[in-house]
């Protein structure tokens, strides 16, 4: 039986009261509950702070480069689509650097879970805005305010017919890892935007400020109707909503690859006695 | 027997086709063949060529003599009429070209009017060429139709039959009409192996165990994408088609590290793209096997011509400070044995190994008896299974005697397998300390080093065993800078020094003496500065004074360099 001891990591050099520590207790919980063991799963993160998350619970690792977290699980995945993959990301890794990646992890529904804890600000480069900063916030490196209007990464995975589109809160322990859950034995690419505040470099989405403003999505909320999904995705000024905000079922990407239908990449023996026969083209 | 043939005309006209189906049959026929093609970077019109050479011994370049010009278009006339040789003749369709040439080595042959009559419709031309060509050489035509048969196979009888009918049209009419013509081919002996150098590295890494694939096409790079996907189902191959470069090695390095030997291909741009991956894989001390088929730069600079200008660029590549092996195979040949040694090194050293080919390379086509699958290597280096299980304790990164840490394949034991991008400690866990940096440098740079020097073999001497001239060159001009020796072997202790495994240097250092022993050494390069000469001068000190630089996107031809070298031959 696995308990929580068993993913007890690194001591994490997150700044005291940052959102990420509820995600982690949330994510710890979740796996536990869901009995997966950590050689069971690998966790593929970027750089910025959220990047360093998979050292701080226990699991294989793959801590790469800013924006390339969803290139590198999709490579595992199609190694080994039998290990369960995660990406986690902050907001400028997933939704800046690497944009076009996850359009793309999108339209292919492999089965990765994307974990996106998104406090719309850079915290590693202390301060800057980020993709999801709102309009007219003043920091460093915007010093007229923010011009851009924020991304919207939900009604965006939405628009791709997105496996799995949710939302969640770190102020909420117990509804993120009822997602976290759920997104885990989702079969697909599902996308769980976590909306966590940074104590230390955005005094504008304070943790006050989300609890006002976040609710959850009624028990009757139809997270197969595309058109609806896609209107709760731009609900934000008048309160956000957090749960699952829409669902698709779509083939994945690895099943419908023959070569790995009956067994995973990693198992196929090698077929080096064949060479012969492919050369016997060029005669 | 010596023949040159040079099918000219404009893209889309199907110049392939014919130089393909030519190809194969000499080929077949048992003729030892070289080919290769210079085209535009478009889909219809402007002016490309195949050239084919033909002879019975072992040869690797094209020469500047045309002895068959198929001109499907009036270019082809006005540009390479002068490159006749002295029997030399015009294959061409007056009707078509609309222009009749009123000399005896012109041979106006109705390729429209007889595909029409013998194979029904005009898309037969191309055959009823290579028909006429087979006819001029005096060939039998049974290789030919044999060929017909196999080739169009998959598309029915009818298709069969419509090929045959116009290449016999074509073969009848070039014998009947063709009263100049005096070629004398050599007796059919047992066919030959005809291979590009891009296939030569999709053979090779199959050959190797490949079994991840993902890229961003990119002329002249693709060919190997072709390649690997036509095959992945037999061999069971994962072939991806990444949103771009950046993508593409990231997944590479994401299977590598999950257990499967990985590889992509792109050219400068998209290199330039993956640069930042290749330092990761540096860090995290993922095998990768990285074609970087050149092109001329910079940025786009010429699509679909050749270049040797990203040596330097490639030894570079990446921020930091961490090991790299570049080899640059001269020949198919070459190609295919380099890509198996790139795979064993890249898992035992767990390191980048970047195959430097360029267009020429690439495209160009050699032949062979065969090869030698026995020379192939297959070692599993990673730790799997059983062995794996048993352990202890396992950390990614372990401190080492050889700084090569045990390569776990996560899920296979309930050791987990952790690598980070940041500097980390032998677990794989992010680190600030000096101490364990110092370490890990030590590790990954200063231990596996000296061992991988010892896996480079020295460079190839071609000729004179106590050298007086030493042409000095690397990658794909072997073949040209050979040939050029062969020229001036019987006048001068003349050789060629080739560097296919070009960083590393090999430990063995005895070509050093003989480039510091001889009267002239010339290096030559498709490159306008040189690099490679760089390169060796930073890593021996040694300076070469000579240099013969290309650098117009076009190889060079056997005669052009004869001519430039002999102009420092003179000066001795």
């Amino acid at each position: 039986m696995v308990t929580l001891e068993d993913f007890k990591g690194q001591q994490p050099s997150w700044c005291p009261g940052c959102g990420n520590f509820s995600i982690l207790k949330a994510f710890n919980e979740a796996m536990v509950e869901l009995g997966i063991e950590p050689y069971e799963f690998v966790i593929v993160s970027g750089i910025g702070q959220a990047g360093k998350f998979p050292h701080y619970t226990r699991c294989h690792i793959f801590n790469g480069l800013h924006g390339r977290t969803l290139p590198v699980a999709t490579g595992i995945k199609l190694a080994n689509h039998r290990l369960k993959v995660f990406a986690v990301a902050g907001d400028g890794d997933c939704y800046g650097e690497g944009g076009n990646h996850l359009i793309h992890a999108i339209r292919r529904n492999i089965d990765i879970k994307l974990f996106v804890h998104n406090n719309q600000i850079y915290g590693l480069t202390k301060g800057q805005a980020s993709p999801t900063t709102m309009k007219k916030v003043v920091t460093k490196t915007q010093p007229f305010g923010v011009f851009s209007e924020p991304f919207n990464p939900l009604s965006m995975a939405i628009a791709l017919n997105c496996g799995f589109v949710a939302r969640a809160f770190a102020g909420d322990i117990e509804h993120l890892k009822s997602i976290f859950k759920e997104a885990i034995n989702f079969l697909g690419f599902a996308l769980v935007d976590i909306l966590q505040p940074c104590v230390t470099f955005n005094k504008i989405n304070t943790f006050e400020w989300y609890q006002e403003r976040v609710y959850k999505l009624p028990s009757d909320y139809n997270p197969a109707d595309r058109i609806k999904a896609f209107e709760k995705s731009l609900e934000w000024d008048n309160g956000i909503p957090i749960g699952i905000i829409y669902k698709a079922e779509r083939p994945t990407f690895e099943e419908q690859i023959p070569v790995i239908k009956e067994k995973a990449l990693i198992e196929h023996t090698p077929q080096l006695n064949n060479i012969k026969d492919l050369l016997m083209k060029f005669y | 027997m010596d023949y040159s043939i040079k099918i000219g005309g404009e893209a889309g006209q199907g110049i392939q086709t014919v130089g393909e189906l030519l190809s194969r049959i000499f080929t077949r026929a048992g003729y030892y063949v070289f080919t290769h093609q210079d085209y535009e970077s478009r889909i219809r019109g402007g002016h490309n060529f195949y050239q084919i050479r033909i002879s019975d011994n072992y040869i690797t370049a094209s020469r500047s003599k045309i002895h068959i010009l198929v001109a499907l278009d009036k270019k082809s006339i006005y540009e390479y009429e002068k490159d006749l040789a002295d029997d030399g003749h015009v294959l061409y369709d007056a009707e078509f070209l609309k222009e009749k040439f009123f000399k005896t080595n012109f041979l106006d042959v109705p390729l429209f009017k007889l595909a029409i009559s013998h194979g029904g419709s005009k898309v037969m031309a191309n055959t009823v060429a290579v028909g006429a060509v087979i006819g001029m050489l005096g060939m039998d035509p049974e290789i030919m139709y044999k060929l017909i048969m196999e080739t169009f196979q998959k598309k029915g009888e009818e298709a069969i039959n419509a090929n045959i009918k116009s290449a016999k049209a074509g073969y009848e009419y070039a014998r009947q009409q063709c009263l100049t013509c005096s070629f004398m081919v050599s007796e059919y002996l047992s066919p030959k192996l005809l291979i590009t150098g891009n296939d030569a590295i999709g053979v090779g890494a199959i050959a190797s165990d490949l079994k991840f694939y993902s890229a961003y096409p990119m002329t002249p790079s693709t060919g190997i994408f072709n390649f690997v996907a036509e095959n992945a189902k037999n061999f069971g191959i994962v072939v991806e088609q990444a949103e771009d470069e950046i993508s593409a090695i990231n997944m590479a390095i994401g299977a590598s590290f999950a257990g499967v030997r990985a590889m992509t291909a792109t050219s400068g741009g998209g290199f330039a793209l993956m640069v930042e991956g290749v330092s990761l894989a540096g860090m995290t001390e993922t095998p990768l096997v990285i074609v970087l088929a050149q092109r001329p730069g910079p940025a786009t600079g010429f699509p679909t011509r050749t270049e040797q200008a990203d040596l330097l660029f490639a030894l570079y590549a990446g921020h930091g400070e961490f090991p790299k092996v570049i080899f640059a195979p001269g020949t198919a040949e070459q190609a295919l044995y380099l890509t198996n040694k790139a795979f064993d090194i890249a898992e035992k050293y767990q390191i980048t190994v970047i195959i430097l080919s360029d267009q020429y390379l690439a495209d160009s086509q050699w032949s062979y008896e065969n090869f030698d699958l026995n020379k192939l290597k297959y070692n599993d280096y990673r730790l799997r299974g059983e062995e794996f299980r048993a352990l202890d304790k396992y950390s990614r990164h372990a401190f080492t005697p050889d700084g090569v840490s045990p390569l776990g394949v996560p899920g296979e034991a309930k050791h987990l397998v952790v690598t980070d991008s940041d500097e980390h400690d032998e677990e794989g866990h992010i680190i600030e300390d000096a101490q364990t940096r110092i370490k890990m440098v030590e590790k990954r740079l200063f231990k596996k080093l000296p061992l991988i020097k010892k896996e480079i073999s020295s460079p190839l001497l071609y000729g004179e065993n106590n050298p007086e001239i030493i042409l000095l060159c690397w990658g794909s001009n072997y073949g040209i800078v050979r040939e050029v020796v062969d020229e001036f072997s019987n006048k001068y202790k003349i050789v060629m020094l080739h560097f296919s495994e070009l960083y590393p240097l090999p430990e063995d250092t005895k070509w050093l003496d003989y480039l510091k022993n001889a009267k002239l050494c010339i290096s030559i390069e498709q490159n306008a500065t040189s690099q490679f000469t760089k390169l060796l001068r930073m890593e021996t000190g040694y300076k070469i004074e000579n240099s013969i630089n290309r650098f117009d996107g076009r190889p060079f031809t056997v005669e052009e360099l004869k001519e430039r070298v002999n102009g420092h031959l003179r000066r001795l």
